[in-house]
């Protein structure tokens, strides 16, 4: 294998190049993906038939924090890959460590987001506003929660094997996947959340 | 006892247990005969495990060609059903499950693995590489389609086969109206060899932006991988709206979420909308490598450079683009108002345009070039005259006030199979005849070949001429069957006449493969069709690592210019290869996607989660797992060399 030591570890052989980019063109499908659902929510959204309205829903408390901690969990993870450049392991695991653990934060909250929703009579087979909101939602939270693992697993290696550059390859593309996460919630928060509550 | 009542199927008839036997028998066969052979350590280490862009794209090429036999069998019932007025060879609910399974089957299970098993082999070839990005994901990729479709074929044993139509419209779809398993299986089985599609996407995009040999700049990039490329790229944008919808129809039908209801707020015609927002880009995914492997083979039995390179590449870029922009001209007649439709109307009429373009280069190339008809060459030259035909009744389509008249008639039937079996089924033919060399090292029969061109095209006219006219009498499609007093009859017998003649043709081809098993030369050299572009550099067949030392390319027909200028392709010394290590995973992994989609179609919940948890298991030990792959030393390499030089 040759090793380019005139680039970032992470892209220092062929293949990571080809994982990166692939990553890339993955993340493009992937805004398709919720590009999708979005289009499909801004059609069902006034669709409530006889459950309720976003406005009787939504509450801000909960939505703030949620995105208080996913935000700063996409600065802690840029923290950690610039640590990893650095070639400064330990930094940048606890760094990942803290991301992750931002990361369950923000799910624990949204788990309890989907029970008060349940308890209030906006269930997944309501109507057509209540399926598409929590498929919306739900489909942003199993990727955290694909998320959590996979980034647990990342933690994993890197103390284990050292900064190669297959762990590095690994740890840059986990983050592109992270920011990728935190964009999606902007969306969210800002056409599902804030709209529904004006 | 009320447990295995699901599994029954709805509308048992003599032919379903018959085919219930056929299959069991034919399983029944293939382990004695693999356990025999003692062939069952030679399939897992030769093919089950392998990562081989070559041998994925055989396994493809032979799916692929197993349900073109299993939609044609459908294709046949359907005409044999219609051939005359009040038949009663088939009921309604039977013919129902016919179409909507011959769609599906020739559509997602013959046509996608068709132009896959093209693209695997080929491309890397064409760009001089030594296999795509990602062979393991490939390798995923070809088994998830594959289980997809081995889930969707068991639906008519086992159940009962989708009824609501190929593009299963709620809510006909949905729970009230669709009550059997069938259209279960429909969601599930596509959604998971849609995964496998999406993934191939991301894989020849990888490969063909960064594995190009040196020197092969974008716009020196033979044809055929531009219009792969392209395609891949409307793969990826695509895709993820099917996966969304299918996920959306999935959930309404298993857990009653009101996405494509009536009541509660759903809208059934959303469904429709995502369905042909990947629908229409779906035709196109097909078409652009068909006309990528048109270009090829005219370019090099006309024995000149394609004419218009350029202005090929911009007509295929601009096609990908408007192919996002015209899907509600599936259904004009359904009430969305008289600018959207006139929209509509004017962007899929503009598409003819680029496409036009295309047709006239070829034309271009061809003229003055010194012709040699051959095969694959006779396919091209069908397909200019009989695809024209298809897109003029296109535009026709195309004008939203006329399309009152024609929609969901005959005509329209006629139309689709006017392009798709000229412009898809002849190129993968053409393809397949003109890469046979490159797969197995020796030609298949030119003679039988060139009967089952001809045999195939006017099979094809005689099916589907006299669809466009009882179309415009007003037959409507997917009827099961009509009053002697239409007078639809006669014409409706020359179909299925038609039908026969191709179904001769299809098994003429088979009939080929066997002949020229048997008596076809081995002794063939490397190039045989003195073609223009890389993949013809290597030996026939490939050795593993494909080309010993990889090319260096200076113009867009390396090949040619390295017979005609002289360029000197191949450069250096042998050097040791990195390649791929096998891997069982993306076989056992698929399996339980099978068993998973399975648990799903009928509800079985225990087995559903089990195999999540055992997905999950194999990705988890894909990330931990260090597999740096094996290497090719200099010393192996030259024996190869010299063995395949030998052969010659």
């Amino acid at each position: 294998m040759k090793i380019d030591h005139s680039l970032p570890l992470e892209y220092s052989t062929e293949q990571n190049k080809l994982n990166i980019l692939g990553f890339w063109i993955f993340l493009g499908a992937e805004i398709m993906l919720f590009a999708t659902l979005f289009a499909t929510y801004f059609t069902l959204y006034n669709r409530t038939g006889n459950g309720p309205t976003g406005a009787e829903i939504f509450e801000i408390t909960p939505v703030l924090f949620e995105t208080f901690l996913l935000l700063t969990s996409s600065f802690t993870i840029g923290l950690g890959i610039h640590a990893m450049r650095l070639g400064r392991q330990k930094a940048m695991i606890s760094f990942f460590v803290i991301t992750l653990l931002l990361g369950l934060g923000f799910l624990g909250f949204e788990v309890f987001e989907f029970f008060t929703y349940v308890h209030e009579g906006a269930g997944i087979q309501t109507s057509a506003f209540t399926s598409i909101l929590l498929t919306t939602l739900g489909t942003h939270g199993a990727h955290v929660t694909l998320g959590l693992f996979w980034g647990l697993f990342i933690v994993l290696q890197v103390r284990k094997r050292g900064l190669t550059p297959q762990t590095a390859n690994k740890s840059f593309i986990f983050s592109l996947y992270w920011h990728f996460l935190d964009v999606v919630w902007i969306f969210i928060f800002s056409f599902i959340y804030l709209k529904g509550m004006m | 006892m009320e447990f295995f009542e699901r599994f029954a199927v709805p509308h048992p008839s003599i032919a379903i247990y018959a085919s219930m036997v056929a299959i069991g028998l034919t399983m029944v066969a293939i382990v004695a005969g693999l356990t025999y052979f003692k062939k069952w350590g030679y399939l897992w280490r030769e093919w089950l495990t392998t990562v081989d862009h070559k041998r994925i794209g055989i396994m493809y090429l032979i799916s692929a060609l197993i349900m073109l036999f299993r939609g044609g069998v459908d294709a046949i019932m359907m005409r044999a059903q219609l051939s005359a007025p009040e038949n009663t060879l088939l009921d309604a609910q039977h013919y129902n499950e016919i179409f909507t399974t011959h769609g599906v089957v020739m559509i997602i299970f013959m046509a996608m693995p068709f132009i896959f098993a093209m693209m695997n082999i080929v491309i890397p070839l064409q760009i001089g590489a030594r296999d795509v990005a990602f062979p393991r994901l490939n390798a995923l990729s070809f088994w998830l389609f594959f289980m997809g479709a081995m889930l969707f074929n068991i639906s008519f044993v086992v159940g009962g086969s989708p009824d609501a139509g190929w593009t299963s419209y709620f809510p006909l779809a949905g729970n009230e109206l669709s009550t059997s398993v069938g259209t279960n299986y429909y969601m599930i089985a596509i959604q998971i060899s849609g995964i496998g599609s999406l993934m191939t996407g991301i894989n020849m995009i990888t490969t063909i932006l960064k594995m190009r040999a040196p020197g092969m700049t974008l716009m020196k990039m033979p044809m055929f991988t531009w219009s792969s490329f392209i395609a891949n790229v409307i793969i990826v944008f695509a895709f993820p709206v099917l996966t969304i919808a299918l996920a959306l129809g999935t959930m309404d039908r298993l857990f009653g979420t009101q996405f494509f209801t009536i009541d509660n707020g759903g809208m059934d015609m959303l469904w429709a909308n995502l369905f042909w927002v990947w629908g229409h880009p779906e035709v196109y995914i097909l078409i652009l490598p068909a006309f990528g492997i048109y270009s090829e083979v005219i370019s090099t039995f006309s024995r000149k450079n394609l004419y218009g390179y350029k202005s090929m590449v911009a007509s295929m870029v601009i096609i990908s683009l408007m192919s996002f922009l015209v899907w509600a001209h599936h259904f004009f007649t359904m009430g969305q108002g008289a600018l959207t439709n006139s929209i509509f109307s004017i962007t899929t009429m503009a598409i003819a345009v680029p496409t036009g373009v295309k047709i006239f280069n070829w034309l271009l190339t061809m003229y003055k070039g010194k012709i040699e008809i051959t095969t694959p060459m006779l396919y091209s030259l069908l397909f200019i005259p009989l695809f024209t035909l298809g897109g003029v009744t296109g535009v026709m389509l195309a004008m939203s006030a006329a399309d009152y008249q024609y929609h969901n008639t005959m005509f329209l039937v006629a139309h689709f199979h006017n392009v798709i079996i000229p412009g898809v089924v002849f190129a993968m033919l053409a393809g397949l005849t003109y890469y046979w060399p490159k797969m197995f090292g020796f030609m298949l029969n030119e003679r039988i070949g060139k009967w089952t061109a001809w045999l195939l095209s006017i099979g094809f006219l005689l099916a589907f001429m006299p669809m466009y006219i009882t179309g415009l009498d007003g037959q409507a499609r997917r009827m099961y069957t009509y009053s002697e007093s239409t007078g639809f009859g006669p014409l409706n017998m020359v179909s299925f006449v038609g039908a026969i003649i191709m179904a001769i043709g299809f098994v003429l081809i088979v009939y080929n493969v066997y002949y020229s098993v048997r008596y076809a030369s081995r002794d063939i050299s490397a190039d045989p069709w003195d073609a223009r572009t890389l993949e013809w550099a290597t030996h026939n067949p490939v050795p593993e690592y494909n080309f010993a030392v990889l090319p260096e390319v200076k113009s867009s027909e390396a090949l040619w210019d390295a017979k005609k200028k002289g360029h000197v392709l191949f450069k250096g010394e042998y050097e040791e290869i990195h390649m791929p290590n096998n891997s069982g995973a993306p076989f056992i992994m698929s399996i339980i996607f099978f068993v998973l989609g399975f648990s799903l179609i009928f509800s079985l919940w225990i087995p559903a989660i089990i195999s999540i948890i055992g997905v999950f298991a194999f990705m988890t030990h894909r990330s931990f797992e260090q597999d740096h792959g094996h290497h090719i030393s200099v010393k192996e390499i030259e024996e190869t060399e010299t063995k395949m030089r030998g052969a010659k």
